[in-house]
C-alpha cells in the first residue's frame, strides 16, 4: 500500500521517512479558522476585529460581563460588585481579591483603573467606547481612580444611562491589563501598546504564546487562571479556504472548523463523526438606500422594497444555518431588541406602494455588494425580487473594503453590507442607524445613517434621549418605539442576522460561542 | 573584442535597472493611491469616529498632496524603510523577510521538479514527434495549463491527503513542530537541516511535497511545450543531418548537439517561469495555507494594508526585473551570436 514514505520516495526526495502528520495530538486543540481579519493585534485598547477580540476575551478578564444565559443581565467578573449613586454619575467597583495575572502577580484596583485610563489616553479605534462618556486624556486620571487596592471609583463627566455605561465596560476595551507588565515594556510613552500587540498580560484562561499573521495563533493555559482550561494548548490555524477546513476536520488534523459554508454543513449533516454548535451572533445584513437618490426620498419606495424581498427564501435557500431572518436594527440577543418580523414578500402591495409614490413603472438603480459568498447570491435574489415589482437593479460587486469605502463616501445608491455592534448595548446600533444630527459632508459623525443621508431629527432626538435615560425600563420602552418607527420608514432594510457556527469532531465539546466574539470561550473545550 | 561587447551589453542592462525600478516604484505608488479603497479603513476599521479617522489619515501622511506623499515614500525607501504593516504590526521589511523565504522554498522546489520532468518530456516529445508519447505529453501539459491551479490543489488534497493518506494536510509544518526550529534562512526545510532537527525536516518536507508538485505541474506545461518546440527547430537543422550522416548515436545527437543549442533560449523560459512562481503562487498558497508572499500580498490587498501591498509588490517587481536581467545576461554569455 502506498504511504507518505513512498510518495516522498517517488518524488526523489529520500530524506523523508515516516508519516509526519497524524491527527492533532492530545492536549492540543487545533481550530481551523480564517484569522486574517486581525487589525490592531491583541492590545485590548486597540483590538477591534473578530479574531483578536475573541483571543482577548480568552486571555483577559473584564470588570464586568453579561450573563451568558441571559445577556440582559450583567455580572461581575473582576468586580465582585458595584454601586451607582442615585444621580447615575459615580460608579464604585469592588474588586475581587483572589485574581492573579499570568505573571503570578495579584490583580488590584490600580490595574483596573490603569487599563481604563490607557484606553482613553491611547484613543485607538475602539477608544470611543469609553471615551464617549466624556472622558479625555486630560481628565481621565481624575475621573477613574483606584481609591484603595480593592476599589475603583469612576465619575462620569456627564449623565449617561447606567446600563449603557456598564455594557460598554463589558466590551473588549474593558479587559484588565497588568499595569506593571505593560509599563515595563513601555516605549515612547505608549503605555505598553506596541508590546501588548503581540503579547498578553491578563488574568484570562490563556496566554498568547505566538502569533504569525495569516498563519497561526498559539495560546497556552495560564497557570494562575481561576478558570483553568481543560486543554493546555490551543492553536488557531489560518485556513482561508472553507473546503480545506473541512478536509482538515475530516482527517482529524483540525478539531474544530469555524468557517464552513452552508453547502458544507449540509454535506456533513447527520454524520455521527461531527457535531455543529450554533449561537446567534450580533452581525446583521442590511440594504441601505441612499436618500440622495430621488426615488429613495419617498417612504413609500422604501416600504415597497422592504415588501418585495423574500426574506425567508433567502435564509432558507442561500444561507441555511448561517443567517436567520431578522428585521430590527437591534439584533436578537441585544438587550431591548424587539422580535417583530413585520415584512413578508408581498409584490402586489409593493407595486401599489411604488405607484402611490409616482413610480408605477419602477425605476433603475445600482446595488453595491461584497463579492464574497453568499453576498452575490443574495444580491441576485434581491435583483430578482425587485425586478418583480418593476425596479431594475444593476449589481456592482466589490471587495469588502472597496464597498465600505464607497459607502463612507456616500456614493452608493442601493448597498448591501453588514454591521456589527461595538458593544452589547442598544445605543451602539441606535447611534449608528438613527442618530444623524448633522447631514452635511463636514459632519463629525460618519455613522451608517449619515452615510446614507438618513436625516430624521425626531429619531435622532430619541436616540440621544435613550442613551441618557437612567431608568432602564423607560429606556427599553424608548428603544422599542424607535425600532417600530425605524422599520416602517427608515431607508434601511435589515434582512438577516448571522449565526456563529463551529463544527467539531466527535468527542470535542465545550466551546462556548458568544453573541460577541470576545464572549466566545475556549476554557471548557475537551477532547476525548 | 567579443568579451568587451558582452561587458558593454551587461553594463547597459545594469544601467537600465534603476530606471526600471523607479518606474516600478512610481506605478506601484500611483496604483496604491488610485485603488477605490480608503487605506485608513485598515487602520481604524469601519466604526471609528471621525476624529480617529482624521488622526490616522494624518499619521499615514494621506492628508498631504500626492507629490509630497511620493517624495516622503522615496525618502523612506532610500533608507530601506517600507513602513509598518497594519495587519502584522511589523515593519514591512521584516514581513518580507518572513514571508518571502517560504515562497522561495516552494517556488524553487516546484521549479526543480518542473525542470527535472518537463525538460526530458519536451526533448523526448520532439524526438518522437507525432508518436503516442508525444500526444500523451501534450495532453498532460494541456491539462496542467488549462485546469485552474486551485482546482488542482484541492483535487490533490482530496486524493493524496484525504483518500490515500499519502500526504499531510495544509500548512508549512505540523502544529506540534511549530516554533521548534530557529529561523536562519526562513526556508523551513533548509533551517531544519541546518539545525539537525531531522523529525522537523521530515515533516517540513512532507508538507512541501504536495504544493510543490501541484505548482510544478502548473509550470510543467510551459517548460515541456517550449522545450519541445525549441527541440523541434533544432532537430530540423542541417548540422543534425550532418551529425546523422557522420553516424553519431541518437542519444549523442539529441543531448549533445540538439539540446546544447536549445539550452540557450530555454534559460530565458525557465528564468521567467521561476520569476512567475516567485511572485507568489497566490492560489496554491491559499489552498495549502502556505505562509508565503503570495498569501501575504493577497491578504494585505484585501485589508487595504497599503504599506504592505506597496512593499511586497516592489520586492516582487525587483526580483522580476533582476531575474529578467540575469536571463538577458545569461543569454548573451551563452550565445556568441548575440551582441
Amino acid at each position: 500500500m502506498l504511504t507518505r514514505r513512498t510518495l516522498m520516495a517517488s518524488a526523489a526526495l529520500p530524506l523523508v521517512g515516516r508519516s509526519a502528520l497524524a491527527a492533532s495530538p492530545p492536549g492540543i486543540v487545533v481550530m481551523a479558522k480564517q484569522i486574517d481579519d486581525i487589525v490592531g493585534a491583541f492590545d485590548p485598547a486597540e483590538s477591534y476585529e473578530f479574531t483578536n477580540n475573541e483571543v482577548c476575551g480568552n486571555c483577559y478578564r473584564k470588570l464586568i460581563v453579561p450573563d451568558v444565559a441571559d445577556t440582559s443581565k450583567l455580572q461581575g467578573d473582576v468586580a465582585q460588585s458595584w454601586d451607582v449613586t442615585p444621580d447615575g454619575l459615580t460608579f464604585t467597583f469592588h474588586i475581587r481579591d483572589n485574581i492573579v495575572f499570568s505573571s503570578g502577580k495579584k490583580l488590584t484596583a490600580e490595574d483596573v483603573a490603569f487599563s481604563l485610563q490607557r484606553v482613553v489616553k491611547l484613543n485607538k479605534a475602539p477608544g470611543f467606547v469609553i471615551g464617549q462618556f466624556g472622558f479625555t486624556a486630560d481628565n481621565v486620571e481624575q475621573m477613574i481612580r483606584a481609591t484603595d487596592p480593592k476599589t475603583v471609583v469612576m465619575k462620569l463627566p456627564e449623565m449617561q444611562a447606567t446600563s449603557f455605561v456598564l455594557y460598554c465596560l463589558s466590551a473588549t476595551v474593558g479587559c484588565v491589563v497588568e499595569k506593571a507588565e505593560a509599563l515595563a515594556h513601555q516605549t515612547n510613552g505608549d503605555l505598553g501598546n506596541a508590546w501588548l500587540k503581540t503579547h498578553t498580560a491578563g488574568a484570562g484562561s490563556y496566554t498568547l504564546v505566538d502569533w504569525q499573521a495569516s498563519d497561526h495563533i498559539i495560546l497556552q493555559a495560564n497557570p494562575h487562571a481561576a478558570v483553568k482550561p481543560k486543554v493546555p494548548r490551543l492553536i488557531l490555524r489560518h485556513v482561508a479556504d472553507p473546503a480545506a477546513q473541512l478536509l482538515l476536520l475530516q482527517k482529524g488534523d483540525a478539531d474544530i472548523a469555524r468557517d464552513l459554508t452552508a453547502d458544507q454543513l449540509k454535506s456533513i449533516a447527520g454524520n455521527a463523526g461531527y457535531h455543529v454548535d450554533k449561537a446567534n451572533q450580533l452581525n446583521q445584513m442590511y440594504f441601505a438606500m441612499n436618500v440622495d437618490v430621488a426615488e429613495f426620498k419617498k417612504p413609500e419606495v422604501r416600504q415597497a422594497i422592504k415588501m418585495a424581498i423574500d426574506y425567508q427564501g433567502i435564509a432558507d435557500n442561500i444561507t441555511p444555518n448561517l443567517w436567520s431572518v431578522w428585521q430590527s436594527f437591534l439584533p436578537k440577543g441585544m438587550p431591548g431588541a424587539t422580535n417583530e418580523i413585520p415584512f413578508k414578500k408581498d409584490p402586489e402591495k409593493a407595486k401599489a406602494l411604488l405607484a402611490q409614490a409616482g413610480y408605477p413603472d419602477g425605476f433603475s438603480v445600482t446595488l453595491d455588494h461584497f463579492s464574497k459568498a453568499p453576498y452575490p447570491q443574495i444580491a441576485q435574489a434581491l435583483q430578482s425580487d425587485l425586478a418583480a415589482i418593476g425596479i431594475k437593479v444593476t449589481l456592482i460587486a466589490g471587495e469588502q473594503k472597496q464597498v465600505i469605502s464607497k459607502n463612507r463616501a456616500r456614493q452608493h445608491q442601493l448597498l448591501m453590507t453588514t454591521w456589527f455592534p461595538d458593544y452589547l448595548d442598544a445605543n451602539s446600533n441606535a447611534q449608528a442607524f438613527c442618530d444623524n444630527p448633522d447631514d452635511a459632508d463636514t459632519s463629525k459623525l460618519h455613522s451608517p445613517a449619515w452615510r446614507t443621508h438618513f436625516f430624521d431629527p425626531a429619531l435622532t432626538a430619541e436616540a440621544e434621549q435613550a442613551v441618557k435615560e437612567v431608568d432602564t425600563t423607560k429606556r427599553m420602552a424608548l428603544y422599542a418605539k424607535m425600532q417600530n418607527e425605524f422599520m416602517q420608514m427608515a431607508p434601511f432594510a435589515f434582512i438577516l442576522q448571522s449565526n456563529e457556527i463551529a463544527t467539531m469532531r466527535k468527542g470535542v465539546t465545550g466551546l462556548q460561542l458568544g453573541v460577541l466574539p470576545d464572549y466566545t470561550k475556549y476554557a471548557d473545550i475537551v477532547k476525548a | 573584442m567579443i568579451a568587451g561587447a558582452r561587458l558593454h551589453a551587461g553594463a547597459a542592462g545594469l544601467a537600465s535597472l534603476p530606471v526600471t525600478l523607479f518606474g516600478l516604484i512610481l506605478v506601484t505608488f500611483l496604483i496604491g493611491r488610485a485603488v477605490p479603497i480608503d487605506p485608513v479603513l485598515a487602520v481604524v476599521g469601519d466604526h471609528a469616529p471621525a476624529d480617529v479617522v482624521a488622526r490616522a489619515r494624518a499619521e499615514l501622511g494621506l492628508d498631504q498632496p500626492l507629490i509630497v506623499q511620493f517624495w516622503i515614500y522615496l525618502r523612506h525607501l532610500a533608507a530601506f524603510d517600507l513602513g509598518t504593516s497594519v495587519m502584522t504590526q511589523q515593519p514591512v521589511t521584516a514581513d518580507i523577510a518572513q514571508y518571502f523565504p517560504p515562497t522561495l522554498e516552494l517556488a524553487t522546489a516546484a521549479m526543480l521538479i518542473a525542470l527535472a520532468v518537463g525538460v526530458p518530456l519536451g526533448v523526448l516529445s520532439a524526438w518522437w514527434r507525432g508518436s503516442w508519447f508525444d500526444h500523451s505529453v501534450r495532453i498532460l501539459t494541456l491539462v496542467g495549463q488549462s485546469v485552474p491551479v486551485f482546482v488542482l490543489a484541492l483535487l490533490a488534497l482530496l486524493v493524496f491527503y484525504v483518500k490515500l493518506d499519502m500526504a499531510p494536510g495544509t500548512g508549512q509544518i505540523d502544529v506540534i513542530y511549530q516554533g521548534m526550529v530557529s529561523p536562519v534562512t526562513g526556508m523551513l526545510v533548509v533551517d531544519a537541516a541546518l539545525d539537525g532537527q531531522w523529525d522537523v525536516l521530515q515533516d517540513a518536507f512532507a508538507h512541501l511535497a504536495l504544493p510543490a508538485l501541484v505548482l510544478a505541474y502548473f509550470s510543467l506545461a510551459p517548460v515541456a511545450r517550449l522545450t519541445r518546440s525549441f527541440m523541434q527547430d533544432a532537430l530540423s537543422g542541417e548540422y543534425i543531418v550532418t551529425a546523422r550522416a557522420k553516424g553519431l548515436s541518437g542519444a549523442r545527437i539529441l543531448w549533445r548537439h540538439a539540446f546544447g543549442n536549445v539550452a540557450v533560449p530555454l534559460v530565458t523560459v525557465v528564468v521567467l517561469a521561476y520569476a512567475n512562481l516567485l511572485q507568489g503562487a497566490v492560489l496554491t498558497e491559499t489552498v495549502f495555507s502556505w505562509p508565503g508572499l503570495g498569501q501575504y500580498l493577497t491578504v494585505s490587498l484585501l485589508n487595504a494594508d497599503l504599506n504592505a501591498v506597496l512593499g511586497a509588490t516592489l520586492v516582487v517587481g525587483f526580483f522580476y526585473v533582476v531575474l529578467n536581467l540575469l536571463a538577458d545576461l545569461a543569454y548573451r554569455l551563452l550565445d556568441p551570436r548575440v551582441r
